[in-house]
Formats: C-alpha cells, structure tokens, sequence
C-alpha cells in the first residue's frame, strides 16, 4: 500500500493505527496510575458526651462497654489523691507494635480512658488514635450528680472540684495535656510494659489492687494484643534494677512522675536530666547519674546564686529533686502542673532513699540555701 | 581584523564576569551560591525580617532590654540586648504591697514585676546556651508561648508577659521571632527565678519551703 505523497504522514491508516496505540497505552497507564492525593481519613468531631465515646455499655454509666479492659499502673502518677480508673479498648483484630519495649506503638482507632474521682467522679480524660494516625486529646466534666459527663472546653475547667478550701482541681487544657503526653511517638504514658508488668512493686507509693478483669503484660501476650515483643534479658517479669526494695520505689516513682517530661530523647533532653527506665538499658534508671552530686540550672528563689545540687546523698533537705516535690510553690514545684497538694506519702519514701539508701556523698553536704 | 575584535570582545566578557563572581563570593553575596542555597538563604533573610519587625513592634523590647538612666532621662540599655533582668540587680522579697486601686509595682529597670503573683523577671531572650535560650528550639519556643509555661511545659510564665495575646501568632511568625532571637549576639545573664507572693494567697497555700524532713 503506497501513501498518497498529498495526505500527511501522520494520517496515513498505519501511523494512525500507531498514534492510537500508543494513545491507548498511556490512557491505561493513567488509568493505572493514580496521581490524585488519597482523600483524607474522615475523622468525627469530638463526642459530646462521653457515654457517646464507647466506654461504657449501652444505657449505663457504670458498667463498661465489650472489649473495654481496665488496666492498672504499678507506679501511678500522683494527682492529689485523685482516685483512678483506666481502661483501654483496641480495634478488634489489631495488636500493639511492641518490639521497643520502651516505646509501644498504638494501632489506630486506639482509644485509652482514666477517671478521675475526689469522692464523685469530677472528670474522664480520652486519648484516642485517629485514622490519620495522629492523637487527639479530649476530657469529660461529670455534673456534681454523676448522671452524666460533657465534654470539657478546649481551655479546660478552672476550678472544676474543690479539693479543700481555696484549693481545687482543674480540668487541664488541651494545651496542656500536650505539657506531659506531647514530645513523644506515643503519648500514651502509662500503658507500658514496666508499668504493666506482672511483678508489681509492693512498695510503689499509691500502689493500686487492679480491679477484676485488668490486663497486664501477661495477659496482653495471652491474648495475642502485643506483636514482636522481645524477651528481655531472660526476665519473667520488667522489674526496675535498684540496690534496694525502696529505691526501686523510689526511682519508679520518679519514673512515672517525672519521666514525660524529663527523658533522654525528650524535648528537655538538654537540661541532661532523666528519669525514665529504659527497660531496653537493662532496665536501670538513669536517675543517679543525671541527679547525685550534679548541679542544677534551677535557683531557688530569694537563694544565692550559687550552685545547686539535684541530689545530695544523705541530705534530702539541700537535694532540690526532694526540696521542689515537697514544694507547691507554682513557680517552683515538680511536677509543675497536675497537682497542688504535695504527695506525702511519696517524700516520706523520697526521703528515706536519699537520707538511708543512697552511698556516702560524692559532694560535701551544703548547708541551707535561705 | 574583525574576527580578532570579536575574540578580544569575548575573552573581555569573560573576564568581567569572572571578576564580578569573584567579588560576590568574597563579599558573602548570596547571589554566588548555587539556586537551591540562594532560595533558602533569601527565605532565610525575609524570616529575619519579620523576626525583627514583629520584636521591634510587639513590645518585647520595652520589658526584656533593661531600662537604665541616661542624662535625658529612662531609656533601654541596648548594650544588654534582650537579656532580661540584669543577675546584679538583685532582688530577695517583693516591694511592700501598693494600696487599691494600685496592684503592680514595676523596677526601674523595667525587667522586675510584682504584683498578686509574686516578683515576675523578664527571661534572658539572647541565644546564650546557659542563661538564655541558645538551647531552646524552635517547637519549645512555640509550645511556651501558646500554653504560657517555661520551656513549653514547665512552670507558669507569670504576668505582664502577655503570652495570652503572642499564643495567636501564626507558627511562621513565632518561628520568625525565634530565628530574630537566635541571631542576636549572645549574653550571659542569669535570670532569677520568680519569687513568691509575701503573702501566699488561698489558691496556693503551701509556701516555697518544703515540709521539713522527718
């Protein structure tokens, strides 16, 4: 077949069937590709109400939802008495990303609640996994009656309980939450494989009797809810490794009121002090070495200003770790939001590990600051 | 002829341009940096700018550069910079308590501040690592400015400092008053912390001291 030397080239039926072909090819690699950005998860607007937020079972404040399993810190973290309950509920089918010990990743549509209570029930804090992947942070306000808990104002409720007169609980901000749960993969704070683990520290100031039914470490393995995680060191059980049975207390209780904000990898990582337990470390606290004999940037207000310690062995009453969490001075008190009553029971422990426990100072005691 | 007047032409092109390369990589121009780095060290120099116009027009100035007496009268002492309250004027217990309608009571230098909070100093906003905020990042810097606590999670920031008011600043704008900050010169001046109320009020009724140990 000759082409006629007047039609153009690309007219000619076999250039045409050509063009076609190739048109066609690279129409289904369009169709097969898809540039267009994925839509974005739709995520719902916070509940209103927390009985909308699936914790408790259908028509009751009480008795909580299927596949709502309470769940119990060994080392608490101290909110003025407050009495808690915790519970956590995971997408069925879904387990927890567990080979960092230390740093458990939470599959999405996680959702984690805690209640608090100063003789009523005063609020219910949510931490919940978003189908983006992100977290959202949201508190309940129960009415003085208990028959039912709103959703609080994202700049929290001042003066939600009156804890003695002139004194009161506050509902915190959502900023504030950020304050402890922000500058980590997870926020979640107190679901963890040290806090969970099956051998509970007896002497853990606060220490709670998990209710009937609680998960812990063990169960969560049973129950197929913790993917790759590692046996540590042989162990049967994390335990915090301590000379003593008081200062494992003590340093879990530093470790589970200190360590969100003060960590090695944290957002104040350059102030070098930490608290946390790594149980990927060998489950040692880095406590003494950031805090025995070092000196602080922290002045005490009013002091000379000369130079600190974090801890004085032998002497509570010149170490500031032990001086700032008997404080509830605002300006100076550990921890700084949270709490304005300070933990009795936790100094009378703080103090006898400092005085009794720990060696002989490294550092001459100082005297008094004031 | 003609073809060697184009040669000298060219070969004369080349020079001036080598020259004037030459002379924009001595003088740090940005223009002899490669596009990518060029674009950056621009975006760079506008954040700075509007790190700068925001610092100067925020009143950040009027409270953390320390006021001191010159033949005509207060001034800020722009020797200091943003460095807060100088560590030499020490204060050790707030001012007696004005009388209503009167609450606040403010130093000369105008760095020092009390009032029913207690005795509020303005923080050392220089780039020094031990004293300031050389430290700081920039999240951190966010952080505190929107919840109103030291290092973004720390103790309350105290009145006047009106973090309630800088907290709706955009992040591009905060970040630009970061970077203004951090390409100050550095001074070290170490703030006091804050002092209590002489009187504690109701809502904190624990004083600075700490229960004496058993």
């Amino acid at each position: 077949m000759t082409r006629d030397p007047a039609t153009p080239a690309f007219e000619t039926p076999a250039l045409r069937g050509a063009c076609l072909a190739v048109a066609g090819l690279l129409l289904l690699a369009g169709c097969s590709r898809d540039d267009t950005p994925p839509e974005p998860p739709t995520i719902a607007a916070l509940a209103e109400t927390l009985a909308e937020t699936g914790l408790y079972a259908p028509g009751s404040l009480e008795r909580v939802a299927d596949g709502v399993l309470p769940y119990s810190p060994q080392y608490p973290l101290w909110t003025d008495g407050a009495a808690k309950r915790r519970w956590i509920r995971l997408p069925v089918g879904t387990a927890i990303e567990a080979s960092d010990p230390d740093a458990w990743r939470f599959p999405v549509g996680t959702k984690l609640w805690k209640e608090f209570a100063f003789g009523r029930r005063v609020e219910t804090r949510l931490l919940e996994r978003l189908a983006d992947g992100t977290w959202r942070f949201a508190a309940y306000a129960w009415s003085p009656d208990g028959r039912e808990a709103t959703l609080a104002p994202e700049a929290g409720v001042r003066r939600a309980h009156m804890l003695r007169p002139g004194v009161f609980h506050d509902i915190p901000s959502r900023q504030d939450c950020l304050a402890c749960h922000g500058g980590r993969r997870d926020p979640v704070l107190g679901f963890t494989a040290l806090q969970l683990s099956p051998d509970r520290d007896p002497l853990a100031p606060h220490a709670e009797t998990p209710e009937p039914g609680s998960v812990d470490l063990a169960t969560l393995k049973d129950r197929g809810w913790l993917d790759g995680h590692p046996r540590l060191d042989g162990e049967a059980a994390p335990r915090i490794a301590a000379r003593s049975a008081r200062e494992r207390a003590a340093l879990g209780y530093l470790h589970a009121n200190c360590a969100a904000c003060h960590t090695a990898g944290g957002p104040l990582a350059d102030l070098g002090l930490a608290f946390d337990v790594r149980l990927g470390d060998g489950s040692a606290s880095p406590t003494l070495a950031a805090t025995l004999g070092r000196p602080a940037r922290f002045r005490w207000p009013g002091a000379a200003a000369d130079t600190a310690l974090r801890l004085v062995a032998g002497h509570p009453e010149t170490s500031l770790l032990y001086r700032r969490a008997a404080s509830r001075d605002a300006a100076v008190q550990m921890p700084p939001l949270g709490t304005k009553t300070p933990d009795t029971e936790a100094l009378e422990l703080l103090e006898a590990w400092i005085r009794e426990d720990l060696a002989e100072p490294v550092h001459p005691p100082r005297p008094p600051e004031e | 002829m003609h073809r060697s007047a184009v040669l000298l032409l060219v070969l004369l092109g080349f020079l001036i341009a080598g020259v004037a390369v030459a002379l924009s990589l001595k003088e740090g121009d940005p223009l002899g940096a490669p596009p990518r780095e060029r674009a950056r060290s621009d975006e760079s120099a506008v954040r700075l700018a509007r790190g700068a116009y925001i610092v100067q027009t925020a009143g950040c100035m009027d409270c953390h550069v320390p006021w001191k007496m010159f033949d005509d009268g207060p001034g800020p002492d722009l020797s200091r910079g943003l460095s807060g309250h100088p560590e030499a004027f020490v204060v050790s217990a707030p001012p007696p308590e004005p009388q209503l309608p009167w609450v606040m009571t403010s130093a000369a230098t105008n760095t020092a501040w009390a009032g029913p909070w207690g005795v509020s100093f303005t923080a050392n906003l220089t780039p020094d690592k031990e004293t300031g905020i050389g430290s700081w990042t920039a999240e951190m810097f966010r952080t505190a400015i929107r919840t109103g606590r030291h290092l973004g999670r720390g103790r309350p920031i105290l009145p006047p400092m009106p973090w309630p008011m800088y907290r709706h600043l955009t992040d591009e704008d905060l970040d630009a008053v970061f970077a203004y900050l951090q390409s100050q010169p550095a001074v070290k001046n170490r703030v006091p912390e804050p002092l209590p109320p002489a009187a504690a009020p109701a809502a904190a009724p624990s004083s600075a001291e700490p229960p004496a140990p058993h």
